[in-house]
């Protein structure tokens, strides 16, 4: 996809006003991010309560989680939409394992190991046959849902162990942390680190750049991607566990549509749909943005429905604005050249 | 990017024709194993009412597929469409509650004229913004539909409320075949021709194949995209008119989700999601597939549960066939050069 | 990537090893103890107190947009007018499992005195609802019940019981007293249509309904498109059917649609559970000639009440104890915290137009 699309951009002076765009646009969200939180947590009631924090934890738990590798997967210019979908599939596949009498303790790993699985068809399909990340997840999209069904039909199992349900809703030591935010810090240190400091991570942005130019510098494109995939699928059958649990409820349709809200966070967190460019703090102050407005909208008593527009709003603002800003700011410095020569001609 | 774009002029046409009369005749076979299989088991699919149930289903998701097609022709993606639909249907739906004595064409030019607005903010947000495609249709999916939700505030327009002729359009046939299935054969020949035989469609496909290229050869880009965006926005309206007709009940969740199936009917009538190839009528019977496939699984008495299991594989197997013919095509345009 | 057979064979490998090592010795099905703790200790009822004003009562359908629900609570917002409380009314767009739990989560925050709620799902609203109870939060459920061990009374519109035997009544005379009928649901697991179903099959093998055939039963998930589609289905699948019985709002006046505008029209009946305004054209056109509902108004107005009752400590959900409920009159707890609003009405031709919702 990226190497199609780069073409689409404008040609001037790409990398430098990229970089500074890039760097800026995460600090904004950051700023943004914490500002939303001092301003929620002064004039919103009940928003800065301890017990609302567990609460919000729990509701960016999946969000968050599926972001990491998504953040990987889009920064080297391909997407997964295929992620909430097979989240539906390990709850469904959990909550019929564990009606076959499996314990627990061996269904979870079965899980994450049955997303990893959705991850290797996805990885299999566009790096090895080449095809579109965009057609094949959306294909997959509809095949992992439907095969949901498959297994558990319109049904629900709700009758998983009250210590493994208590400790995903549950608290630390009953205090304000909540169990979960661990598992979340934990993984996203790994993601960040793997990102950031590794030079598999610095590939990722060099195949997102250029795929072609990656490949010739002696980046194994195909492999990496299919790992990537690999990843996200693992972390979603992990979060299809998690979320089974949370609500104690194994269904097909679990965690439907959240795709679009993953992606959405991604997007807003500063990651190019081009690939490229993008870093997972901003996609963390992203996803943390998104869910504290809802909740904060929420306490307001905002309706769902204008968090959808917000949502929307958001997310177009996020790759709208940068352009706008650097158009202005291209004219700008355009214009001065102009006048800087005007009077050196005279 | 299929190897399309890379042939020579004179060699295009024939070779584009052949590939997409594989592809589309690959759907109707499909489509006729289907049916004969389904008939065997159950000849009243088959009967007059069947048909016509299975037409009646397909239009509006065919009128859909057909803006699609354009625009995902030009390399680019309208996720939007089920929130426009949306929006279409209850705005046009609350219009002819209110005002029991409009004609029906008023409806139409409604629904046409809200979803053109919104292809058009579409448009404008891709080509002006400068924002992915991709990005701008599912923004605007969350906000049309928001728009929606909190107009519609919960409420909804019941079938008794809305003005007889409205709804006995969406029944009413003129020789036996229904105003929409009518409505939606118009729009595909329309989009068809329109693509095939009209500049606007050859530079349409010309935008897909190689944006860059397009620009330079001098086609006039910014005004073709925000024409596609346009018109798949105004089909996603008509889509509504004709949804609102066909169900009578219209709430502000109509039509939610219908983006996933408008793009795997296009994809599945194979028009390639990297622009540049696929027919608008390709993407029509690709919608008139899956609708008869529900339909097939229902008389079939097969668990429903499958079906979505199905429309992914095949959307998958969709791909791969693509694929498979463009790596075919490439590797005789590579021997042809080599004897040049 | 033509590696990657490989690596599918190295992951599924291991994942059987992991599954292999873990699979002696375990919490499984069977041992698992289902304690789930949460719910507050019962205190001693006192009928002679007052009822409160004031109370914060605050009202969560399955979701918004849906009529039947929108009249559910518009009956609760006037018995909290009459209670002098403040009413809230919020919920999500979907009927989704999960997506009420934010919700409640949000009415725990905002220091509710009684949660009304329409459980999409009876277990995955449970920890939620139990921490909104340990937040000294009354929990009334209505329409769809949640699980016993985490709300305090649940106001029935009608005993299974009665429902079922109405469906079955409605369905031998619709049908002519023979041939094939359908049942066109809401979503497999609805609690409330899966229990009246059951009931309504024990029916049908009394002698008197020996010549009703049960053939199907469809899902139309509340959703009007889907219910419509499959209301199409049954009569292409089922081409000597009878009627069709439809025991929620949305199937009925889908499959109703479906028919009046068919060529099956007269030949098939539709009855079932619907609400009078929407099946008023249908009534009128001959298509349904008969169907029943309670008054759904009522339930949220009872459902008010009871809460208000609750919060008040007047009553505590325990069996056999009574509380007024301003123009309905005098109800008495059930076993298990049931409280039963009473007979549905059936709705033809000539009552219609006296009824509006």
């Amino acid at each position: 996809m990226s190497d199609i699309d780069l073409d689409q951009r404008p040609a001037n002076n790409r990398s430098a006003v990229l970089k500074s765009r890039l760097t800026s646009w995460d600090s904004i969200i950051l700023v943004l991010t914490v500002l939303v939180l001092i301003i929620a947590s002064f004039t919103v009631d009940n928003f800065g309560t301890s017990r609302n924090f567990t609460f919000m934890v729990l509701d960016l738990l999946p969000i968050i989680l599926i972001a990491l590798p998504m953040t990987m997967i889009i920064v080297t210019g391909e997407i997964d939409l295929s992620v909430a979908s097979t989240l539906g599939l390990t709850s469904s596949m959990m909550g019929w394992l564990w009606n076959q009498g499996l314990s627990i303790e061996s269904i979870i790993p079965l899980c994450i190991v049955i997303g990893a699985i959705c991850g290797v068809v996805n990885g299999f399909l566009i790096t090895g046959l080449g095809l579109p990340s965009l057609a094949v997840t959306i294909g997959t999209l509809a095949l992992y849902r439907g095969l949901a069904f498959v297994v558990l039909g319109d049904g629900a199992v709700a009758d998983f162990p009250w210590n493994y349900t208590g400790w995903v809703t549950g608290t630390i030591g009953d205090g304000a942390v909540p169990n979960v935010l661990i598992l979340i810090v934990v993984l996203a240190l790994i993601f960040g680190i793997v990102q950031h400091a590794t030079p598999f991570g610095r590939s990722l942005y060099a195949i997102g750049a250029n795929a072609q130019a990656a490949h010739f510098s002696g980046i194994r494109v195909a492999r990496t991607k299919f790992w990537l995939y690999v990843a996200s699928g693992a972390v979603a059958g992990l979060v299809g566990v998690l979320w089974t649990l949370r609500y104690s409820s194994a269904r097909a349709d679990n965690g439907a549509g959240l795709e679009l809200a993953v992606v959405a966070a991604v997007l807003l967190g500063g990651v190019s749909i081009f690939g490229g460019k993008g870093s997972l703090p901003g996609v963390l102050g992203g996803v943390v943005l998104l869910t504290a407005l809802q909740n904060a909208l929420r306490l307001e008593d905002v309706s769902g429905q204008a968090l959808n527009i917000v949502t929307g709003s958001l997310l177009v603002l996020s790759v709208l604005l940068p352009n706008v800003t650097s158009a202005v700011r291209g004219n700008w410095h355009r214009r001065k050249l102009r006048q800087a020569s005007a009077t050196s001609a005279q | 990017m299929t190897a399309t774009s890379l042939e020579a002029p004179p060699s295009k046409r024939f070779s584009l024709g052949g590939l997409l009369k594989t592809r589309e005749l690959g759907i109707v076979l499909a489509l006729t194993l289907l049916v004969a299989y389904t008939a065997i088991d159950n000849s009243r699919f088959l009967s007059g009412q069947s048909i016509r149930d299975n037409l009646l289903n397909t239009a509006i998701l065919a009128v859909m597929a057909t803006g699609q097609a354009i625009v995902v022709i030009t390399r680019n993606i309208d996720l939007s469409v089920g929130s426009v639909l949306g929006i279409s249907a209850f705005a046009v739906a609350t219009l002819m509650s209110n005002n029991q004595d409009l004609p029906m064409i008023v409806a139409l030019l409604a629904g046409l004229a809200i979803g053109a607005v919104a292809g058009l903010v579409n448009g404008v947000l891709v080509r002006y913004g400068k924002v992915p495609a991709l990005v701008v249709t599912l923004g605007t999916l969350y906000i049309y539909r928001g728009i929606t939700y909190s107009w519609a505030g919960g409420s909804q327009v019941n079938a008794d409320e809305l003005p007889r002729h409205f709804l006995t359009f969406a029944n009413d046939s003129i020789l036996g075949v229904p105003w929409l299935v009518l409505i939606a054969l118009v729009v595909i020949a329309a989009g068809s021709v329109m693509m095939r035989n009209y500049r606007i469609g050859r530079e349409l496909y010309a935008i897909g194949s190689s944006p860059p290229a397009a620009e330079l050869a001098g086609i006039k880009v910014a005004r073709n995209l925000l024409t596609a965006f346009v018109l798949s926005g105004a089909l996603a309206g008509l889509a509504g008119v004709l949804y609102a007709a066909r169900f009578g009940t219209v709430d502000a969740a109509a039509g939610n989700g219908m983006e996933l199936n408008v793009v795997a009917a296009v994809v599945v009538g194979g028009v390639a999601v990297f622009g540049g190839s696929g027919s608008v009528w390709g993407a029509a019977l690709g919608a008139l597939l899956l609708t008869v496939i529900g339909s097939a699984l229902a008389v079939l008495d097969i668990n429903q549960f499958w079906q979505q299991a199905i429309v992914g594989a095949l959307i998958i197997l969709a791909i791969c066939a693509d694929r498979l013919v463009a790596v075919r095509i490439a590797r005789s345009l590579r021997k042809r050069d080599a004897h040049v | 990537m033509l590696r990657s057979p490989r690596t599918l064979l190295s992951v599924t490998s291991a994942a059987l090893l992991v599954a292999g090592l873990t699979a002696c010795g375990g919490t499984t099905k069977d041992s698992a103890s289902n304690t789930s703790g949460g719910g507050q200790s019962a205190a001693a009822a006192d009928p002679n107190a007052a009822v409160k004003e004031g109370l914060k009562i605050a009202f969560l359908p399955k979701q918004l947009n849906n009529p039947y629900s929108d009249v559910e609570t518009g009956g609760g917002k006037v018995a909290v007018e009459e209670l002098k409380g403040e009413y809230k009314l919020v919920g999500p767009n979907d009927a989704s499992a999960s997506s009420q739990v934010s919700y409640i989560n949000t009415l725990i925050q905002q220091q509710q005195d009684v949660i009304v709620v329409a459980a999409n799902d009876p277990n995955a609203v449970c920890p939620s609802l139990n921490q909104a109870r340990a937040a000294k939060i009354k929990v009334i459920t209505f329409d769809s019940d949640a699980s016993k061990d985490c709300r305090d009374a649940f106001i029935n519109q009608a005993t299974t019981e009665g429902i079922g035997q109405s469906l079955a009544k409605m369905a031998l005379e619709q049908a002519g007293g023979e041939g094939e009928i359908a049942v066109l649901s809401a979503t497999p697991n609805a609690t409330n249509q899966n229990s009246w179903i059951e009931v309504m099959k024990e029916e049908l093998k009394k002698p008197e309904y020996s010549k009703l055939k049960l053939v199907k039963v469809a899902y139309g998930n509340d959703d009007d498109q889907k219910s419509f589609q499959e209301a199409q289905g049954l009569l292409q699948s089922y081409p000597n059917l009878k009627a069709i019985v439809a025991p929620t709002t949305v199937g009925i006046a889908a499959a109703a649609r479906y028919i009046s505008s068919s060529s099956y029209k007269g030949k098939v009946a539709v009855t079932g559970l619907g609400l009078p305004n929407q099946m008023r054209e249908y009534v009128k056109d001959d298509t349904v000639k008969k169907f029943a509902l309670w008054n759904p108004a009522d339930i949220g107005y009872l459902a008010a009440f009871a809460g208000a009752n609750m919060a008040s400590g007047k009553i505590t959900g325990a069996q056999g104890e009574k509380f007024t409920a301003g123009k309905l009159g005098e109800y008495t707890i059930g076993a298990d915290g049931e409280i039963v609003l009473g007979p549905p009405t059936e709705f033809t031709k000539e009552n219609i137009d006296q009824f509006n919702f």
